[in-house]
Order: structure tokens, then C-alpha cells, then sequence
């Protein structure tokens, strides 16, 4: 579904990505995590172009991501949350899910409504349709974010630190609806803090360090059975 | 020094109200098409400061240095003595349109170049997230949220407008300040009750923009959405 080859990304002097290779696949549960500044936001945000990569390709379900189809390939393929959940803050709740899907034709303006409260539903707000977002707490936000990436019914969604910005309190609800999605078909890529959401849903992890990827695995063999020195460091760390 | 008040000079002034009304009604229209050319100039500069092409960047740079550090007086004569002397008869509403325009104009780019940049960057990501192209993201997303913040600076800058009319006196614009001037000087030199009608005309002009603009923005602040 995505791949990324060769991908580097430098700003300037500042070298952040260097060589990263990722493959997801249909489906896929991947979770992305490593220290502060490792580049991981970097990558998931190239999967969108948010970043442009200064070397590398990127590709989506078999196309090449280029400046000229980033807008077509990622409206029809990917939904992406952010950590500071960057809802429309002047359209009520129930406008910031249906105006994409209603802008790009992809449905009436009632079949949006309708997939809007089914999502609505699902995390737990549809009492919340007609509020503006500053009304919410973060994690209600959060939800709504999700529900919005939801309603454009992309194949793949990028979670970006999703629950970095929220008070302590508030992330399990957010954590709550990711795993319930988790059980979905839907490819999923997450950067978290969260190892717990990390070792419950992931298909495979990614530890990045300096922008590099220096392990990749599946939740057993990385927190269990590293042999990775830096993620061993890391690990003892944060667990 | 009560005569200059004396109430024959109100009545004189009464007989000639029509001098006075035609007047504020010159001020209001250069305020408007003013205002129109302001909002054009303002908006289109204001969105080339915001660009990442440069030219357009540099450009939009230019001119508002240009126009806000230069008098107002000196950019109407300019702009009225350029035609008079390349030989067009000019009227002096469309100098003091024109003048006033671009003056303005220079001053709202900069609001409106605040506007933009008051909007996160993240709203910008989301959009791009969802696949909206940068025009609809100007469309639906930045602008109506750009127009609630702009809107009370906005309503001074028309005030400001209507104000400075009275520039255009010096090239016989037929405003209200010059007719009041002009009717004072030609008669009974009665600029007591002159000038506080003229006064009080600006005042009833004005008034109500500015104030307008202060509950707009205690209802910004108050809402903050």
C-alpha cells in the first residue's frame, strides 16, 4: 500500500532522514516509535508529501507520489490525525467531518451526514455533532480528528503522535477508539510515545534513531528478544 | 467672541444646508470607492506578502513601504499634478478615490498579511491531509477564519478613510472638509457654526463604524472559535 525507497530528507545542513525504506502492507498494523528528533514524525509525514522527501520515491498503492497527484492520491487514499488535532475551529463538529467528502464529491451531502454520525457513533460523540470544537476537551478533539479521517473512507490512515498533546486522562479514550479501528481492515501507521498501544496492536514495529530504522519486528521479538544495544538502551528507559 | 456663534449665522448656515450635505455626500463617495479599491488592492498584495514566491513577496514589500511612509497630502497632489501636467482632466473624486485607495490599501495588505499568518500551520496540513487544493483551502478554510480576526481592524481603516477625505481639500476636492472651508471663506466667515457642523458630520459618519468595530472585537475575544 505504501513504500517508501530510499527516502532522505535534509533541511539545510540537518540531515534527518537517511535512507529509510519502509513497506506497509493491506491491512497492516505498523507502529513507528524511537527517541525525540529520530525522524519518525518525518517519515509518516512524507507518506502524505506534508514533507516532500529530498531524495527518494514514494509510493501509494502503485503509483508514484509526485507534487503533481499528491492532492488526487492522498484524497483518495490516505487519512492522516495529527497530535494537535487541527480541526476546522469556525465549523461545527458535524461540518468538520462531511465538508472534504461533500467537497470532493465522494457523497451527497446526506449519505455524509449519515457516514458522519456513523462515525460520530463509533467514538462516542454523535451527542456533540452540532458543537464548535473549542467546546471540546482534547481528547474529545482527538476523536472527532479521528471520526474526520474516517468519513473521507481512505484504505490507510496515519496517526502522527496522536496522543502527545493530551492531558494524561484523556488518552486512553483516544487509545480506546485506535485499537477498536485496529480490528478494522484498515492499514494503519502510528508514530506514539505509547508502548503499551505499541505492543497490543502493532503488526510490526519500527525503532528509528537518528534517522535511521535500526530494528524492525514484531512486538514479541522487540520487546522481548532485541539484540539491538540502542533499543535496549531505549527500552530500559521508557519501560 | 459670543458672535461667533450667533444664531444669524445659524441661520445662514441652514439657508446653505444643501452646500454641506453635498459635500458629505462627495466624502462618502470617495470613502466608498475608496474603500472598494482599498479591499482589492489589500487583499490581492496582502495574499502576495503571504506567497512563497518571492517577486510577488518583494513586490507587495515595495508598495507598502511606498504608501504608508509617504504623507497622504503629498501622494494626492502627486497623483493629481502627474494627470494636469501629462494633460488629463482629472476630477478630483477619482484622485481622491485613487489616493486614498492605494493609501489604505497599502495599510489593509498588511492586515490582511496578519490575518493569514494568525491562521496555524496546522490547518494547513489538515487540508492538505484531506486533499483540498491550496484554492479551496483559501476558500473554506482560511478565509472565513481570517475575516473574523481582520474585521475590526479592519472597520478603523474605513474610518481612517473617511476621515482623510479631508486631505483633498488642497486640490478643491468638493469633500466636506473643502466646502465647509471654502463656504466659510467665501461668506460670512462664519466658522463657528461651520466647523462644529462639519465636526458633527464625521463624528455621526464615523461613529458607528468604530464602535461597531469595538463589539466586533469583544465578540472575537469573547468566543474565540
Amino acid at each position: 500500500m505504501i513504500k517508501l525507497i530510499d527516502v532522505n530528507k535534509s533541511y539545510g545542513d540537518l540531515h534527518v532522514l537517511k535512507n529509510v525504506n519502509i513497506e506497509v502492507k493491506e491491512g497492516e498494523k505498523l507502529v513507528i516509535i524511537g527517541p525525540s528528533g529520530s525522524g519518525k514524525s518525518t517519515t509518516i509525514r512524507c507518506m502524505n508529501f506534508l514533507e516532500k522527501p529530498t531524495s527518494g520515491e514514494v509510493w501509494i498503492n502503485g503509483e508514484r507520489l509526485t507534487d503533481k497527484n499528491k492532492t488526487r492520491l492522498v484524497r483518495d487514499n490516505i487519512g492522516m490525525v495529527f497530535q494537535q488535532f487541527n480541526l476546522y475551529p469556525h465549523m461545527t463538529i458535524l461540518k468538520n467531518l462531511t465538508m472534504a467528502p461533500v467537497l470532493h464529491r465522494l457523497m451527497t451531502k446526506e449519505e455524509a451526514q449519515e457516514v458522519a454520525y456513523h462515525y460520530l457513533d463509533l467514538v462516542g460523540l454523535r451527542a456533540k455533532a452540532d458543537a464548535y470544537p473549542n467546546m471540546l476537551s482534547g481528547g474529545q478533539q482527538q476523536r472527532v480528528a479521528i471520526a474526520r479521517a474516517l468519513c473521507m473512507k481512505s484504505k490507510i490512515l496515519l496517526f502522527d503522535e496522536p496522543t502527545s498533546a493530551l492531558d494524561p486522562e484523556m488518552v486512553q479514550e483516544v487509545l480506546d477508539v485506535m485499537i477498536k479501528l485496529s480490528k478494522e481492515n484498515i492499514t494503519m501507521v502510528t508514530v506514539t510515545h505509547e508502548m503499551g498501544f505499541a505492543r497490543e496492536v502493532a503488526d510490526r514495529i519500527i525503532f528509528m534513531d537518528d534517522g535511521r530504522i535500526l530494528e524492525e519486528g514484531t512486538p514479541d521479538e522487540f520487546f522481548n528478544h532485541t539484540k539491538n544495544e540502542r533499543t535496549k538502551a531505549f527500552l530500559s528507559k521508557i519501560l | 467672541m459670543t458672535d461667533v456663534f450667533a444664531l444669524w449665522r445659524w441661520q445662514y448656515l441652514w439657508n446653505d444646508r444643501m452646500v454641506f450635505i453635498k459635500g458629505l455626500w462627495t466624502t462618502i463617495i470617495i470613502a466608498a470607492g475608496g474603500l472598494m479599491l482599498a479591499l482589492l488592492l489589500g487583499f490581492t498584495f496582502g495574499l502576495m506578502a503571504t506567497s512563497r514566491n518571492k517577486i510577488a513577496k518583494s513586490f507587495a514589500r515595495v508598495y507598502l513601504e511606498i504608501f504608508r511612509n509617504i504623507p497622504l497630502t503629498l501622494q494626492v497632489l502627486f497623483i493629481y499634478y502627474s494627470f494636469i501636467y501629462s494633460g488629463v482632466k482629472i476630477s478630483p473624486t477619482i484622485v481622491g478615490i485613487m489616493a486614498l485607495g492605494l493609501c489604505i490599501g497599502a495599510l489593509i495588505s498588511e492586515i490582511v498579511r496578519g490575518g493569514i499568518e494568525a491562521i496555524p500551520k496546522g490547518q494547513y496540513e489538515a487540508t492538505a491531509a484531506q486533499g483540498l487544493t491550496t484554492l479551496q483551502t483559501m476558500r473554506i478554510v482560511v478565509l472565513p477564519q481570517m475575516i473574523k480576526i481582520i474585521m475590526p481592524p479592519l472597520a478603523t481603516q474605513l474610518a481612517v478613510l473617511v476621515l482623510n477625505t479631508c486631505v483633498l481639500q488642497m486640490i478643491a476636492g468638493n469633500d466636506l472638509m473643502y466646502v465647509t472651508s471654502n463656504w466659510v471663506a467665501n461668506g460670512t466667515l462664519s466658522y463657528g457654526p461651520a466647523y462644529l457642523v462639519c465636526g458633527l458630520l464625521f463624528f455621526a459618519v464615523c461613529y458607528p463604524i468604530t464602535s461597531m468595530a469595538r463589539r466586533q472585537e469583544r465578540l472575537h475575544l469573547g468566543t474565540r472559535r
